[in-house]
C-alpha cells in the first residue's frame, strides 16, 4: 500500500533525531487519553453504549475532512462533528420506529463512508488516512498534548460533577427520575462529554479502535472492583499499563502503535481472567 | 388485616379523566382516581390494561394526552419499580444502591433495612441477593424518602408464594406504622385481595371499584376476569382471611 510506505518513511525520518522527545510525548499523550478513557469507558460498559462510541468515532473522519476544507483546526473539526452527531443520537433515542442498534449502524457506517468519499472528491486534501483510522501516537505534538490534557481535564471534571446522578440513572432511569434526577439533561450532557472524549482518544488509537480503548480496560477492571469509582480508577490504570506496554512493543518490534496498545489491553484482559477473582 | 378508618383521610393524589394515547393505541381512556392518606389501593386488570401506564402518569414519568394529576402540596412519593435487574458489570453494593440519589447515615440505612426485614444484606453486592430480598431493598429505597404515598408496581413479581404473603403483610404493616397511602399494581389476583382496602379494576377505563368483597361480586369483575379465575379467587381469598400474622420476623428466602 503506497500510503503506508510513505508514512513509514516520514516516520523513520523524524524518528532518528528526536527519539526521546517524541517517545515521551507519545507516552504522555497515551497516558492522558487512558486516564480519560477509564471513567468514560466504565460508563460506556455500564450503559451498554459500545456501539454508540463506535458511531461517534466513525463520524470523526468527516470532521477531519471538513476541518481541512474550512481551514479550521482538525481537532476542533472532529470535536464539532462528534458533538453534532451526539446531539443527533440523543434526539434519535426518542424515536421508536427503528431499533437503536440498526440506527447506530446506519449512522456509523454512513458517516465513515461519507468521510471517505469526501476525502477522495476533494483533491486538494492529502491526508494520511491510516493515521486517522488507526491513530498516530508517535506523531503527537505539543499542541496535541495541550488538547488531550486540556480537553481531558475538562471532560473529567464535568463527568465528576455529573457522577452521582448519572450513576443513579444508569441503575434505573425511572427510579432516578422519580427521585429528582433531570434524566434528559444529564443524558445529553454525558453524550456531549463522551463525544469530546472520543475526539481525544482518536489521536492515540485512531477512529476504528477508540471503542476498544474505552471498553477493554473497563471490562478488565470489573473483576477487581467493588465500587463504581474503583472500577473507573482501575480502568484508567489498566489503560495506562496498556499504553506503556503497547508503546514499548511498538518501539521494540516496530509494530503500529495504536493497534499495539489495543493488543496490550486485550492481553491484560485475558490475563485478568486467569488471575484469582477479588471480592464481588 | 384491619384497615383504619380513612373515609375522612386527606386526599393525597387525584387523577382526573386521564387519557393516554400511545403509538400502539389508546392505553387509558378517561381514568379518574383518588388516593387518601392511610389507604391501600390496588389496581388490578389483565395484561395491557394500562396499569403501569396509569402509575407512570401519576409519577410524572408520562405526560397524559388529556386530563391531569393533582398531588396535595408537599406530598412525597416513594416509588418501587417493577422487578429490576442490575447488570453484573456494575459493581454496586446494597448500601450504595440505597444512597444513589442522596446520602443517608448508616443508622438510617440499617433502620429501614430492619423495617423491611432485610438487615443482613447491607454490604452485599446487589446482584447477589435473592428475588425476595431485591423487592425488600426496592421497598427500602422508596421508604428512605419518608413517603406520604408509596407507589408499588407489581411488588411481589418473581417472589414465591410464601414470600408474597410476607411482602403483602409487610406493606400492610408499613401503612399502619407510617400512616402512608399505598397504591399498587398487580396482575395477580389471589393474594392481593386480602391485602388491600380498595380495588380498582382497570381495563383502559375503570371497570369497577370498591372493597375487595364488593368488587369480587360485581358483574364487571367477572367479565374482566374469567368466571373460572374468579371462583378460584374466592376460595383462595377465603383461606387467607384466616391467616393473621404471616410475617413475623422470618428472615428472607435467601438461597
Amino acid at each position: 500500500m503506497p500510503t503506508s510506505t510513505i508514512i513509514a518513511t516520514t516516520r523513520c525520518a523524524e524518528r532518528k533525531p528526536t527519539v526521546d522527545n517524541f517517545l515521551l510525548r507519545a507516552l504522555l499523550g497515551g497516558i492522558g487519553v487512558a486516564l480519560v478513557a477509564g471513567p468514560f469507558g466504565s460508563f460506556v460498559v455500564w450503559r451498554r453504549l459500545a456501539y454508540f462510541g463506535d458511531t461517534l468515532s466513525h463520524s470523526a473522519l468527516l470532521g477531519v475532512v471538513l476541518g481541512f476544507l474550512l481551514h479550521v483546526n482538525l481537532t476542533l473539526g472532529v470535536i464539532v462533528v462528534c458533538q453534532v452527531l451526539a446531539l443527533l443520537l440523543f434526539l434519535m433515542q426518542r424515536q421508536q420506529h427503528i431499533a437503536g442498534d440498526t440506527l447506530l449502524g446506519i449512522l456509523a457506517h454512513g458517516a465513515l463512508s461519507l468521510g471517505l468519499v469526501l476525502l477522495a472528491l476533494v483533491e486538494t486534501v492529502r491526508i494520511d488516512l491510516l493515521s486517522y483510522l488507526f491513530g498516530d501516537i508517535l506523531a503527537i505534538g505539543p499542541s496535541d498534548l495541550l488538547w488531550i490534557f486540556g480537553g481531558g481535564t475538562l471532560s473529567l471534571a464535568v463527568l465528576a460533577w455529573l457522577w452521582r446522578p448519572l450513576l443513579a440513572m444508569t441503575v434505573h432511569e425511572d427510579l432516578a427520575r422519580v427521585e429528582g434526577v433531570p434524566v434528559a439533561q444529564i443524558n445529553w450532557a454525558f453524550l456531549a462529554l463522551l463525544a469530546l472524549a472520543v475526539a481525544l482518544l482518536m489521536k492515540v488509537v485512531g477512529l476504528l479502535l477508540v471503542t476498544a480503548l474505552l471498553i477493554i480496560p473497563a471490562a478488565t477492571a470489573r473483576r477487581f472492583a467493588a465500587t463504581p469509582e474503583a472500577m473507573a480508577l482501575l480502568a484508567a490504570l489498566c489503560g495506562c499499563v496498556a499504553v506503556a506496554g503497547g508503546l514499548a512493543a511498538s518501539y521494540r518490534w516496530d509494530t503500529p502503535a495504536g493497534p499495539s496498545i489495543v493488543v496490550a489491553a486485550a492481553l491484560l484482559f485475558v490475563a485478568s481472567h486467569l488471575a484469582p477473582r477479588c471480592r464481588t | 388485616m384491619t384497615s383504619p378508618n380513612h373515609d375522612g383521610g386527606e386526599i393525597l393524589a387525584t387523577v382526573e379523566e386521564v387519557r393516554v394515547q400511545l403509538a400502539r393505541g389508546e392505553a387509558l381512556a378517561g381514568v379518574s382516581l383518588e388516593i387518601k392518606r392511610g389507604e391501600i389501593v390496588t389496581i388490578i386488570g389483565p395484561n395491557g390494561a394500562g396499569k403501569t401506564t396509569l402509575l407512570r402518569v401519576l409519577l410524572g414519568l408520562l405526560e397524559p394526552t388529556s386530563g391531569r394529576v393533582r398531588l396535595a402540596p408537599g406530598v412525597r412519593i416513594g416509588y418501587m419499580p417493577q422487578r429490576i435487574q442490575i447488570d453484573a458489570v456494575l459493581p454496586l453494593s446494597v448500601r450504595r444502591f440505597l444512597t444513589l440519589t442522596g446520602r443517608r447515615s448508616d443508622a438510617d440505612l440499617r433502620r429501614v433495612l430492619a423495617e423491611v426485614g432485610a438487615p443482613a444484606v447491607i454490604d452485599s453486592p446487589i446482584q447477589g441477593i435473592s428475588g425476595g430480598e431485591m423487592q425488600r431493598i426496592l421497598l427500602a429505597k422508596a421508604l428512605l424518602r419518608n413517603p406520604d404515598l408509596l407507589v408499588l408496581d407489581e411488588p411481589v413479581q418473581g417472589v414465591d408464594v410464601q414470600g408474597q404473603v410476607e411482602l403483602f403483610g409487610l406493606i400492610g404493616r408499613l401503612r399502619q406504622e407510617r400512616g402512608c397511602a399505598v397504591l399498587m399494581v398487580s396482575h395477580d389476583l389471589h393474594l392481593v385481595m386480602a391485602a388491600t382496602d380498595r380495588v380498582v379494576c382497570l381495563n383502559r377505563h375503570v371497570c369497577c371499584t370498591g372493597t375487595p368483597e364488593s368488587v369480587q361480586g360485581s358483574q364487571a369483575f367477572v367479565e374482566l376476569f374469567s368466571p373460572q379465575v374468579v371462583t378460584n379467587l374466592a376460595l383462595y381469598a377465603h383461606q387467607h382471611d384466616h391467616r393473621h400474622d404471616p410475617v413475623r420476623g422470618k428472615e428472607t428466602d435467601r438461597g
